[in-house]
């Protein structure tokens, strides 16, 4: 499904992904993770060319990202992508917020992306805030709203860059409920997130980052029972004796 | 002197009328076409296309560098030179105020389209919405909602500008009184006059935007 071959990137001098090279299967879901500032959210902003980088491949779906022949917009548009802060578009309600591009990019008509928004609602379980805008929902509502947005364009993956790292506490577990759920339905899934409990769950694969360098990439029982390197260890100890 | 005659006004009210609604015409048309060429200017100066940037930038600079006096001037000789006839005093000063505003309204813009997060932009595009779209249905609404207050402001600016329309003799609401005032020699009552509807005009309008502006922060 997606495909990672020797990516490099940089910032000016600073080379933020080193070598990176991976793959995630069709119904797949993997779970990227590591210290901040190891290029995890850069790795899967590449996806979508919403980061360009400078050297290697990225193909989804056989197509190739970098390649100009590629329709970029129509590569994006099924590739849904959740933000950590959620970036619903606060002038449009919610409803609006996940017609919008169906109707601009899919060329749905209006009365046809508002029943697909109502159903992805009901899915989400807030069909009953439809009409409202974003700010008068919690951030948990926002993020679901986030997610059901994504999902409108009918993607073939969806990628999740710190859902719930934005979130109060007692909300973390709607999101992480709702994303289980589209896990259990058979959604391919890339995941950057620091909630261990969420990729032991549902995660088939964790991919360890650090440095810009994709340190493990292990089946995740493997990760966390045995992790390979000495640096996923001391992660793995700081994020999970709390 | 000494008895003032403020019945001249009164008098004169269809004439001086007809002057304000030409002053109004120019301020609003002037505006809106500044906005809207301002709007192009400012998506040309934060483009990535370089030429593009350039061109745009070096508009802003070239027209916030001089003063709108020189503009009116240059504009009522040079439209009829280029358009081979003689157009009246209105299309020229017309066209002079919305290229002039539209440099200002131009940064006023950008410094709009600049406070909307980036993210959000990166969500649109995400959705698979174009560059164009991303601008028109997400950054742009969101950017002039952020902007209504100060560009209502430069609109103020401009309406007491449009009185420079005196280097060409345009019948304005300002050049209407000073006929009158030196027709019937009541400069002083007529000067008087025309400063009391420019400050209550202004004033008025300022508030308003003062009070949208507390509505909008709540």
């Amino acid at each position: 499904m997606i495909t990672f071959e020797n990516v490099n990137k940089y910032y000016g001098d600073f080379q933020v992904l080193k070598d990176c090279s991976t793959h995630v299967n069709a119904k797949e879901v993997v779970v990227v993770c590591g210290p901040s500032g190891s290029g995890k959210s850069t790795l899967i902003k590449c996806v979508n060319g919403l980061e360009p980088f400078q050297s290697g491949k990225i193909t989804v779906n056989n197509v190739s990202l970098g390649d100009k022949n590629t329709d970029q917009n129509k590569l994006r548009a099924r590739i849904g992508m959740v933000f950590q802060n959620f970036e619903l578009f606060p002038h449009l309600s919610v409803v609006q917020n996940i017609c919008l591009a169906q109707e601009k990019v899919l060329n749905r008509s209006p009365s046809e992306s508002v029943e697909r928004a109502h159903a992805l609602l009901e899915r989400v379980g807030l069909l009953n805030q439809a009409e409202k805008f974003p700010s008068q929902l919690s951030g948990g509502q926002q993020q679901r709203v986030a997610i059901a947005r994504g999902l409108a364009m009918d993607p073939v993956v969806m990628l999740f860059d710190e859902p719930t790292s934005a979130l109060d506490p007692e909300m973390i577990n709607e999101v992480l409920d709702v994303m289980v759920q589209l896990a259990n339905d058979g959604m391919t899934m890339m995941v950057v997130t620091h909630e261990m409990g969420f990729a032991k769950r549902v995660a088939d694969r964790v991919i360890f980052m650090d440095e810009g360098h994709i340190v493990e990439d292990e089946k995740t029982d493997v990760f966390f029972s045995n992790p390979g390197s000495d640096r996923a260890k001391d992660f793995l100890s700081k994020i999970l004796n709390h | 002197m000494g008895d003032f005659d403020f019945a001249v006004i009164i008098d004169n009210m269809p004439f001086l009328l007809k002057g304000m609604q030409t002053t109004l015409l120019l301020t609003a048309l002037a505006m809106v076409g500044g906005i809207v060429l301002g709007t192009l200017l400012a998506l040309a100066r934060i483009s990535s296309v370089k030429p593009l940037s350039f061109v745009a930038a070096s508009y802003i600079n070239f027209f916030r560098s001089l003063p709108l006096i020189l503009v009116i001037f240059w504009f009522y000789f040079l439209v009829p030179l280029v358009l081979g006839r003689p157009v009246g005093g209105f299309y020229s000063v017309l066209v002079a105020f919305t290229l002039f505003e539209a440099a200002y309204y131009a940064e006023i813009i950008r410094a709009g389209i600049t406070s909307v997060r980036a993210g959000q932009f990166q969500a649109a595009r995400a959705l698979g919405l174009s560059y164009g779209q991303s601008m028109r249905f997400v950054v742009l609404p969101q950017a002039f909602r952020a902007m209504i207050p100060v560009l209502l402001t430069q609109g103020i600016i401009l309406f007491q500008d449009t009185s420079l329309v005196y280097v060409v003799g345009l019948k304005d609401f300002l050049v209407s009184a000073e006929l009158i005032a030196n027709r019937d020699q009541r400069l002083i009552e007529m000067f008087t006059f025309v400063a009391i509807v420019y400050l209550i005009i202004s004033y008025s309008a300022s508030q308003g935007v003062r009070m949208l502006q507390r509505r909008m922060q709540r």
